[in-house]
């Protein structure tokens, strides 16, 4: 693995989501969303005696579930299927790198980009929070930035899943869309029908919840904020007394794994397919 | 064994199929150092095919073998002998001309010196702050070929490279060509123009169907040659 062109490859990927139009767009949304979010919450301070960050941590929580993963799918989905409609891979790939290193060059460039966004927003609205509440309960806020970036990255590698396979972005962009609109809109109902029909166990509930990577992050970060998933009814029972105190690690593994899985998968087909 | 009398490129038994298409069946060829070699045919013939089989940015079966790298197992090795001039100039538009060839000199760790020189020496330096989107279409060929020419490889694959090019261009082209091959360096070309065969080639590879029909220097292949491709 030559680590300088992965360097140069990822540098280049960062410069290109820069002067990407929408990711601007979305960025900067997810930005004032965030700022206003946590205004909105601390407008309540002095009444409800409720310190800033957990408040607004709670507050986010949708925020964040409904735009960060359609964020991660898009760049990641125009990612590979934009430079094969523009041709540009070719000319990439004739040089002398590895299929490999483009891959992971152009991930990791990606996911820098995707990164900085979150942290941008989620920073942005801390001073916010910081400067009108002080800094109490800060560690839940710091616990939902750092599952809101595993959330992203587990949606930028299926982005680059459905964008190894698409020959044109538009195609690419459309089954992102799809998958974003599965996993956070349908998948409850999906999952409240399945448990009704097939009147599926404790256990069995979840670990059907956990095929959805927005749900294992809802899980988790409710979790953290209510300390109890109780409401999540007999599955939140059921992980809450199976895994205990070990349930946010294993929630972020949930997720580190749909990473790793979509990612590996994508790099296999990648490889096999290169410039085709 | 001395890599000198060793053919520069060896192909054998490559065949590449997409879907319902055989776009390459069993081709075996090889290249001389210093040798120009005109890849001639009509539209889905598998010139372009054959190029990527080269630089074994694709699957296919057989073995290509460039400079004793298998494009397959060593694939970077390969393809750092190469300069490759893609059939429409595909670069990023919404970089400058700078910025495009600042990348590619770093990925082939080409000192920026070199990068300055070859932009002088094409006329682009006064250029280098325009957008990609912006140059005309002779001026993006150039581009091109100084990104080919960056590590100075001993080996050239131009895949059509002056069919999208008005008369003046493509005869600073061909100009560029001779230069290419006075220096000693191995071409393989796809070409739609006789007169760029005739001029540029030592050696003509009639493709028809991803098949090899005929090869010989051009005056050899000429009935071939007064076919239509397009």
């Amino acid at each position: 693995m030559n680590f300088n062109a992965v360097r140069l490859l990822s540098f280049k990927e960062m410069r290109d989501a820069r002067r990407n139009r929408w990711f601007i767009v979305v960025s900067i949304l997810f930005a004032l969303l965030s700022v206003s979010l946590s205004l909105l919450g601390l407008a309540g301070l002095g009444s409800l005696g409720i310190s800033g960050f957990g408040r607004t941590a709670a507050s986010l929580l949708n925020l964040v579930l409904l735009i960060v993963p359609l964020m991660g799918l898009l760049l990641g989905a125009m990612s590979i299927a934009g430079e094969r409609e523009q041709g540009t891979l070719v000319t990439l790939l004739a040089q002398p790198v590895t299929a490999g290193e483009v891959f992971l060059g152009k991930y990791l460039g990606s996911a820098l980009a995707l990164l900085s966004t979150i942290l941008l927003g989620f920073g942005a609205s801390a001073l916010v929070i910081a400067r009108f509440a002080g800094t109490q309960e800060i560690s839940d806020y710091l616990y939902l930035v750092a599952f809101t970036m595993l959330l992203g990255l587990s949606f930028l590698s299926l982005g680059f899943l459905t964008s190894v396979f698409a020959r044109r972005q538009a195609t690419a962009v459309g089954a992102a869309l799809f998958l974003w609109f599965t996993f956070i809109f349908l998948s409850d109902l999906g999952l409240m029908g399945t448990a009704i029909v097939l009147r599926l166990s404790p256990p069995e509930l979840f670990w059907l919840v956990m095929i959805n990577p927005a749900q294992s992050f809802k899980l988790a970060v409710i979790g953290a904020l209510q300390k109890s998933i109780e409401s999540f009814g007999a599955a939140g029972l059921y992980a809450s007394d199976v895994f205990g105190p070990w349930l946010a690690v294993v929630l972020g593994g949930v997720l580190c794994f749909w990473t790793l899985t979509a990612l590996s998968a994508a790099l296999l087909f990648f490889r096999r397919r290169c410039a085709d | 064994m001395d890599k000198r009398v060793c053919p520069l490129i060896r192909v054998t038994g490559v065949s590449k199929r997409y879907k319902k298409v055989q776009a390459l069946s069993s081709v075996d060829l090889e290249v001389q150092r210093g040798e120009a070699v005109a890849l001639w045919g009509p539209n889905g013939a598998g010139k372009t095919t054959l190029l990527r089989c080269l630089l074994g940015i694709i699957q296919f079966e057989g073995t290509v073998e460039v400079d004793g790298f298998n494009v397959k197992r060593k694939g970077r090795e390969a393809r750092a002998l190469i300069g490759y001039i893609p059939q429409e100039i595909r670069l990023h538009q919404d970089q400058s001309v700078w910025e495009t060839v600042s990348f590619y000199a770093q990925l082939r760790s080409v000192a920026r010196e070199r990068v300055e020189k070859l932009l002088k020496e094409w006329e682009l330096s006064a250029s280098r702050h325009q957008m990609v989107q912006n140059l005309s279409g002779g001026m993006k060929q150039k581009l091109a070929l100084i990104i080919a020419l960056l590590s100075d490889p001993p080996l050239f694959f131009l895949d059509e490279p002056t069919s999208n090019l008005d008369a003046h261009t493509r005869h600073e082209f061909n100009l560029a060509l001779d230069r290419l091959r006075l220096a000693g360096k191995t071409l393989v070309f796809c070409t739609h123009r006789a007169s760029e065969v005739r001029k540029n080639a030592d050696r003509v590879l009639i493709l028809e169907n991803g098949v090899i029909k005929a090869e010989g220097q051009p005056d050899s292949v000429r009935p071939h040659l007064a076919r239509r491709t397009h």
